[in-house]
């Protein structure tokens, strides 16, 4: 790269295991000056008290090979190497890692379900691999709940010809915290497309990336979120373009209520020299219901090159639609009903995207408890 | 047997007074047309009586059989009765046709519809309004064209079934043939003489389709002149000039 081709976003130039190499954040870093650090509870700065617990539960379609491996495995953390001082905690302290396998041309006949269940009070730390060998597809769902102080890093290999579909719902306690980072590395003509959901936890942050090792890679990065009163969810995505023709189609929605809901969403997309014909499109939108809930929306699209197919962003953050209203109700529809036709139907246009019926239906089912809260 | 009674009805936006003291009393079995300029107030009137936020009551009462309207809801008044065709239905993202129609049947009605007949009803109302089977499945109002609009105002209102029924402009924007079926659509609605309606419009069109018993003409926020069917033929042949000067 020359002089004038290096991203103008040093966010996420640096990359290291080695949790030395981190400064503990202060607050005021741009990648984590959204973020509430004293709520962290010491995942950041090392101070996290350890002893807790998440359990994984695997469970698996039949082509699909899962293992628990030690540290020492050397297929870990060949996808992603962290970026920030907290996924360098979680790659430092995680004893066991959780790898899925989908073998070469094997097309898995049901959603693989990985179920993480915080239990207890402490920090823990966690890894998961995901390998789609080529020309395999697969889903695989991961659903948090329960109670924890989490931190963790999620490798996909997405292989040649391969499609990954994943859905991560963070459907935690009230009071868990959860700082995750999900990277997917697409191979030639790889698909992959990851929905994520995020109700529950105090402070959830959750750092979706795709890269693209040939051309013709294809990544749908889609989200909904709810947040309610004292809520701090944050969605960080990154789609780095380093290789010719590949699409990339970023869109999260979210509903704020309640006083100090926050809802944080960074989209950043580069395009570098290299990425001719990228086509990308990144989005944001927030439903805010109640006064006192705040959303920060950054989009932000860097193209290094003059020839793209195309790119573009959009955020929009908004209230209620008085029209929208008035017309249903005056149908009769009571008001609380009406609001929650319109919300749900807000959120409803992305969650119709998820492509497994059962999985679908689950989310919505999550977002009605959510609603009728 | 219903009447809906508008008494001295005054009514701002912004603190601009539109309506100054409208006065009009429309039974079950009749139909009356609102007819005057554009400004006239015609429309501020239809949304001030279903309740949209917009407009600010100065003065007077509007009562359907006795209960005045101006104290309830907007849903409270549809659910009394009442019934507004917009002019211009607003898209709402996300919201089928099919579960937005369930949803404002079960609330007027106090209870849900059983699915078969509530299918059967709606596969009918579609029918005889010349919609297409998969219209249910499309988003509120997104994409629909003028006269899909139009036609999906009048299939909830024959849905819905009000005792009093406001129908705003519902003439504009229609060619010929979706002007037929809508008016046909009125008609049917007005057949059972169990209810009443008020058709507001701009031209004298739609009432050689839906016969008006009495017609008003509007002008500056109130009712100027009141007449029968033949006061729409004179305003064919002469206009609104004479009642625009009046005011001006």
């Amino acid at each position: 790269m020359g002089l004038n081709e290096k991203p103008l976003s040093t966010l996420h130039e640096k990359a290291s295991y080695d949790l030395a190499d981190f400064d503990v954040p202060a607050g005021r870093e741009e990648a984590w000056r959204f973020t509430p650090l004293a709520r962290l509870k010491g995942l950041h700065d090392g101070k996290a008290v350890p002893g807790g617990h998440v359990r994984v539960d695997v469970d698996a379609a039949p082509e699909v090979t899962v293992e628990t491996v030690g540290r020492d495995d050397p297929r870990l953390g060949q996808v992603y190497v962290p970026a920030d001082r907290v996924s360098a905690q979680a790659y430092t302290a995680f004893e066991k890692a959780t790898v899925l396998t989908v073998p070469r041309e094997a097309v898995a006949s049901r959603p693989t379900v990985v179920t993480l269940t915080g239990a207890g009070d402490g920090a823990a730390y966690g890894h998961l691999l995901v390998q789609v060998e080529p020309m395999a597809e697969a889903v695989v769902v991961l659903d948090h709940k329960g109670s924890a102080v989490y931190a963790d890093n999620v490798e996909f290999a997405v292989g040649d010809g391969a499609t990954l579909r994943v859905v991560s719902l963070q459907d935690w306690d009230d009071d868990a915290v959860h700082v995750s980072h999900h990277h997917a590395r697409l191979g030639k003509d790889a698909t992959f497309r990851s929905f994520a959901v995020t109700l529950g936890g105090d402070l959830v942050r959750l750092s979706p990336s795709v890269s693209y090792d040939a051309p013709g890679g294809d990544a749908d990065l889609l989200g909904v979120y709810f947040v309610d009163a004292g809520q701090h969810l944050e969605h960080r995505l990154l789609v780095d373009h380093s290789q010719p023709n590949c699409k990339s189609n970023v869109d999260y929605r979210g509903a704020l209520q309640g006083q100090d809901a926050h809802a944080v969403w960074i989209g950043d997309v580069i395009i570098r020299v290299e990425a001719e014909g990228t086509d990308t499109y990144e989005l944001n939108r927030n439903l805010i219901l109640t006064d006192g809930a705040r959303a920060d929306s950054v989009p932000n699209l860097e193209i290094l090159t003059g020839e793209v197919a195309g790119a573009g962003h959009a955020s929009a953050s908004g209230r209620l639609d008085d029209e929208h209203l008035f017309y249903l109700q005056a149908r009769g529809i009571p008001y609380d009903e009406a609001r929650r036709l319109v919300i749900r139907g807000f959120l409803g246009q992305l969650v119709e995207k998820i492509q497994i019926e059962e999985i679908r239906e689950r989310v919505m089912a999550a977002l009605e408890a959510e609603l009728s809260r | 047997m219903s009447t809906l009674e508008i008494r001295d009805l005054h009514v701002a936006v912004e603190d601009k007074e539109i309506l100054r003291g409208v006065n009009l009393t429309v039974k079950s079995g009749e139909t009356h047309a609102i007819m005057g300029p554009n400004g006239s107030g015609k429309s501020t009137l239809a949304y001030a009586i279903a309740g949209h936020p917009k407009y600010t009551i100065t003065g007077g009462q509007v009562l359907l059989d006795g209960v005045d309207l101006l104290e309830l809801s907007v849903d409270e008044r549809a659910r009394a009765g009442l019934f507004l065709a917009m002019q211009y239905p607003v898209e709402v993202p996300g919201v089928s046709v099919s579960n937005f129609l369930r949803s404002a049947v079960t609330s007027v009605r106090g209870e849900a519809p059983k699915l078969r007949e509530f299918a059967k009803d709606l596969k009918n109302g579609m029918d005889a309004l010349a919609i297409d089977a998969a219209f249910a499945q499309r988003n509120l109002n997104e994409g629909f064209s003028g006269g899909e609009k139009k036609r999906h105002e009048i299939l909830q209102l024959e849905l819905l079934k009000p005792k009093i029924a406001v129908l705003d402009e519902t003439d504009s924007g229609l060619d010929v043939d979706a002007l037929r079926v809508v008016s046909e659509g009125i008609n049917r609605f007005r057949a059972s003489g169990e209810t009443g309606v008020l058709l507001i419009t701009h031209y004298t069109r739609i009432l050689r389709y839906v016969k008006p018993d009495f017609v008003h003409v509007f002008a500056a926020g109130k009712i100027v002149e009141e007449g029968g069917p033949e006061l729409a033929d004179k305003l064919e042949s002469e206009g609104y000039e004479q009642y625009t000067k009046a005011s001006a």
